[in-house]
């Protein structure tokens, strides 16, 4: 079988960037913490940046505040003005949480914000005060997924309840990666349908994706309870979604390290095989076996697949987005039949060429074709390894528009950011129905791409 | 005659509780921040404070010196090749994101704008410097696409690891020669906000890249247009109209712009300013250094826009040329004036708020005025006090700590290319005649008496505004956007226009038009019921 073409990036720039800064994904999976307001300890602009960001993929609004660098804090270090922010955000949102972020800026002065934090708290005039956390998040290391499990993992740290004498109970952790609002949703029905306490962490799907207000909201109500994010030390087991991830810092081996709550770590469940896997690792868990809606779920996918194979097999795809992302909706592909051309990722990690190997195991067998696999990658680099590939369509975010607008052929977005379409953020991929919707979003692309170019103009395809 | 606007809640009322809600010392200092408007008998508007610090901790609708000079000033031109020296974010949340439109004249004249460079700097080069690194990117650049120019846009840690742009960019000419290149030390710490970015910006492309070509277009009557950034299309509209006209647009800083126009923008007779902000300092630069006169400009509303369209003309004092000018505005008028009378009764007395940029809370006020909007609040985000009470208190605008670390450049005429398009006695004479020179009078001169003028509006602030005085509409940013929307309010983004436009000009003005009658007498926002839609609304007079 060769699959050795994992390419390795050839110009020293980043050229239209597949990846995004580690306080993005901090503050995000910060808004997912109920009554939780996120604060970047570094310039405004990192702030009102990754805001307008954001927002032009949520609809939402994000409120992220900053302390404020002028260039005398940038010589003289932050700690005034991060105390002063902590002071503000308390006295305007009365937070119940405040998360804090750092930034290249302040990392690159070498500013301490754990000793900070100390000192502040320390304080008695600030005796009444929301929770305080803080996740290191330098954008020179690291992409946005980094800065979001590191934000989990501090939150963790910081929220979860140290007793010794915590009683275990059959709680459920379950740690979301960087999905949709929808699949948050999602995640809470299976999780409700075991009819087990649990903690799912974090939790924006209200935050993100909140209805109109009847009163002003100075934090969107939603969000992980804290009491919930202190229960997690008492579950009998956490699962995270998702493996590109430090092993020995991370919410799931920190708790198992401290409490003993057996860690499972599980790519994320899109296609039929990771769904089951991740089933099978719930059922373990709560000694339950898997609630009757979910086999139905699960037998519809699969009629679905009947009908709509022919549609897209030996199709060829272009993937790319954050690892996780690109490793589960390989293995999707690879279920029903469509070849990943490229698998790209903006980040640079060591487990992606391996992973994505692993997960293709129909197509190696039976169509003997080849995935690119290309890791620590930018857009202008996919464009010139795809101009060959006679990819059909490609799969990912908005960012890839220029891509398939060059190359002509469709784009099903998924994944993050989609700023190109109305309810991006509302997009289903988890789960056997959120397999499901990403499977009719494929083959219809490809059936619309079909029809059009057909002179006959069947509506019979 | 004054122009009054009586709010239901006194403005004094709203600027002392909003101040209480914040510490003493903060509070104090928003006061001098939130005004309410009073124009005395010869003119004067009460100080505001501006240009200042925003306190940590509270969520401003401001950005940082990198956005001000990579994003505004030099994003919209296509053919400079732009590099980001720093960690990837800057550049990402930078990539087309203004939504500024460039229009090369054949499918094969570059355009670098999709193309989002960035040296991506990683942990080692943090601590053992970046510069190799720059010089890398530069080099894969020159292979690349062998641009014309390159400018590199330094990041938050750039200076502070001690990388100098600079000499990498001096070392990369010697290497390139032929290719101009220049670094722009706009780490976003410096400043107070956006606007200490168009500075650096303006420095830097008057120094390196203006009057290093001499080329003439053809046409009697030639002009740079300065502040114009072609936001959904405004400059393309505003270029129909200028060709109608007669005149000849040089160059747009710098919507729609190229390289070369830029660096001939010195052989043209005449700058007309448009967003006074962020571009003041160019137009002030090149009178000085080649004697190019410039005068304010207001192409945002139609009759705003025939204004200063029969200035331009007025300038050039061509017969010909200002009656070609009269008929174009007078065909362009028939339509926008159709628009305006069949929309105008629908929208007639509703209020607006606005709060954004350095001009263009000034500049929508007119448009929106056209259909019978009254504008109860307005107020910059990174403005200077002379873009709210005028260019007369210049002298009196005291300089901090902030602003005096922005280059200030000493300017002289240039030995050989100073030619003063008119003489001093002659602009002496045209100004005696009310014609103004290098001129602004600033927002508040143009508001009611009463309506409430606020610098660095915040988000807090701008939820009591909400609570206080339910506008109709609110026009902000995309910050903004959605917290208003939740709350049954429709909004308008003046940065982007919500990815529509073009609202300048006459076809701009007409679309406008539309877009508001659309907010404000739609359907679906009548689905939400405005909090306060229970109790009767306090009524507002607005008397002439």
């Amino acid at each position: 079988m060769n699959n050795e073409h994992f390419s390795e990036p050839a110009f020293v720039s980043a050229r239209n960037a597949c990846k995004l800064c580690s306080p993005l994904g901090a503050c995000f999976a910060m808004h997912g913490i109920e009554g939780c307001i996120s604060l970047i300890h570094g310039s405004q602009g990192c702030a009102t940046y990754i805001r307008r960001y954001g927002i032009s993929h949520f609809r939402e609004p994000i409120d992220i505040a900053s302390s404020n660098f002028v260039e005398a804090t940038a010589i003289f270090g932050g700690r005034n003005n991060l105390f002063r922010a902590l002071d503000n955000v308390t006295q305007q949102y009365q937070p119940q949480v405040i998360g804090i972020a750092s930034t290249c800026l302040s990392e690159t002065i070498g500013d301490d914000v754990s000793m900070y934090l100390r000192e502040y708290l320390s304080d008695a005039k600030n005796g009444c005060r929301p929770i305080i956390f803080y996740a290191s998040t330098p954008s020179y290391r690291g992409t946005h997924i980094d800065g979001f499990h590191e934000a989990i993992y501090a939150a963790v740290c910081c929220m979860v309840q140290k007793n010794n004498n915590v009683t275990k109970t059959n709680r459920i952790n379950l740690i979301s990666n960087f999905v949709s609002v929808e699949d948050i949703r999602a995640l809470h029905s299976i999780l409700q349908s075991y009819q087990v306490p649990y903690t799912l962490l974090p939790d924006y799907s209200e935050t993100f994706d909140g209805g109109t207000w009847e009163e002003y909201q100075k934090i969107p109500e939603g969000g992980t309870p804290v009491s919930g994010i202190a229960a997690m030390s008492e579950a009998a087991g956490t699962l995270y979604l998702g493996k590109a991830l430090n092993p020995e810092r991370n919410a799931a081996y920190y708790m198992s390290e401290h409490f003993h709550i057996p860690a499972e770590y599980v790519d994320l469940p899109i296609g039929i095989g990771n769904t089951d896997r991740f089933f099978d690792v719930l059922n373990g868990m709560t000694g339950s076996p898997m609630p009757d809606i979910w086999t139905k779920q699960r037998s519809r996918l699969i009629d679905a697949y009947f009908d709509g194979h022919k549609y897209c097999a030996g199709k060829r795809a272009i993937l790319y987005g954050d690892e996780d992302f690109v490793v589960a909706m390989a293995s999707f592909l690879d279920e029903i039949g469509v070849i990943p051309v490229i698998a790209a990722t903006g980040a640079a990690g060591e487990s992606f060429s391996r992973r994505i190997k692993e997960s293709q195991k129909n197509i190696q067998q039976h169509l003997h074709t080849e995935t690119k696999i290309m890791s620590d990658t930018d857009f202008a680099t996919i464009m010139e390894s795809a101009a060959e590939l006679e990819a059909d369509f490609a799969l990912g975010s908005s960012k890839g528009f220029y891509l398939t607008r060059q190359l002509g052929i469709p784009l099903v977005r998924c994944g993050f950011p989609i700023h190109d379409r109305i309810g991006g953020h509302r997009i289903l991929h988890l789960g056997y129905n959120g397999t499901l919707n990403l499977f009719e979003r494929i083959c219809n692309a490809l059936m619309e791409a079909k029809q059009n170019a057909a002179p006959s103009g069947w509506t019979y395809i | 005659m004054t122009n009054k606007y009586e709010l239901p809640i006194a403005g004094e009322q709203f600027r002392d509780e909003v101040a209480d809600a914040y510490s003493p010392k903060l509070g104090k200092k928003r006061k001098r921040q939130i005004l309410v408007n009073q124009i005395g008998g010869d003119g004067t508007v009460p100080e505001i404070l501006a240009n200042t610090r925003t306190a940590p901790g509270i969520l401003t609708m401001r950005g940082c010196a990198y956005a001000g000079c990579k994003g505004v000033v030099l994003g919209p031109t296509r053919d400079i090749l732009q590099i980001v020296h720093g960690p990837i974010g800057c550049c990402f949340y930078a990539w087309l994101t203004r939504r500024n439109k460039t229009r090369p004249k054949t499918p094969d004249d570059p355009n670098y704008m999709p193309y989002a460079l960035s040296t991506d700097l990683q942990e080692d080069e943090v601590v053992f410097g970046g510069e190799k690194k720059l010089m890398a990117a530069i080099d894969e650049a020159v292979a690349l696409f062998h641009p014309k120019a390159i400018g590199i846009f330094s990041t938050c840690p750039v200076g502070l690891i001690g990388d100098d742009v600079h000499a990498v960019a001096r070392a990369a000419e010697e290497k390139y020669p032929g290719i101009n290149i220049f670094g722009f030390s706009c780490e976003g710490y410096k400043g107070v906000s956006q606007s200490a970015g168009h500075h650096i910006a303006n420095n830097k492309v008057f120094t390196d890249v203006v009057g290093q070509l001499e080329m003439k277009k053809e046409g009697k009557f030639r002009l740079n247009m300065l502040g114009e950034y072609n936001i959904g299309g405004d400059a393309f509209e505003l270029e129909r109209i200028a060709e109608a006209c007669g005149l000849t647009l040089h160059s747009t800083f710098s919507g729609n712009s190229v390289y070369d126009e830029f660096a001939s923008a010195h052989t043209a007779d005449l700058n007309v300013v448009m967003c006074h902000r962020s571009i003041n300092y160019l137009a002030e630069m090149m009178e000085t250094k080649y004697g190019i006169p410039w005068f304010k400009v207001n192409l945002v509303g139609a009759d705003a826009t025939a204004k200063s369209f029969r200035k331009m003309a007025k300038f050039f004092g061509d017969d010909e040329l200002m009656k070609r000018t009269e008929a174009v505005i007078e065909a362009e008028m028939v339509e926008v004036e159709k628009v305006r009378n069949e929309i105008r009764p629908r929208c007639e007395g509703k209020t607006a708020m606005i709060f954004v940029g350095g001009s263009r809370a000034h500049h929508y006020q007119d448009l929106l005025r056209e259909i019978g909007v009254v504008t109860i609040s307005a107020g910059y985000e990174f403005a200077h006090r002379d873009d709210y009470e005028g260019r007369k208190v210049l002298p009196t605008i005291t300089v901090d700590a902030d602003s005096r670390n922005i280059e200030e450049l000493t300017v002289t005429p240039d030995a050989e290319r100073y030619n003063p398009r008119i003489s001093e006695a002659e602009k002496a004479k045209r100004e005696a005649e009310g014609f103004a020179f290098n001129d602004y009078s600033g927002m508040m001169p143009d508001m009611p008496d009463g309506t409430l003028v606020i610098d660095d509006c915040n988000h807090f602030e701008l939820e009591k505004l909400i609570e206080y005085y339910h506008p109709d509409l609110i026009c902000a940013g995309i910050k903004e956007k959605y917290v208003v929307q939740k709350q049954g309010i429709p909004m308008k983004q003046l940065h982007s226009y919500d990815y529509m436009g073009p609202f300048a000009g006459f076809k701009g003005a007409i679309n406008f038009y539309r877009e508001i009658d659309r907010l404000l007498n739609c359907n679906v926002f009548k689905f939400t019921k405005a909090p306060w839609d229970d109790s009767p609304e306090l009524s507002a007079t607005y008397n002439n």
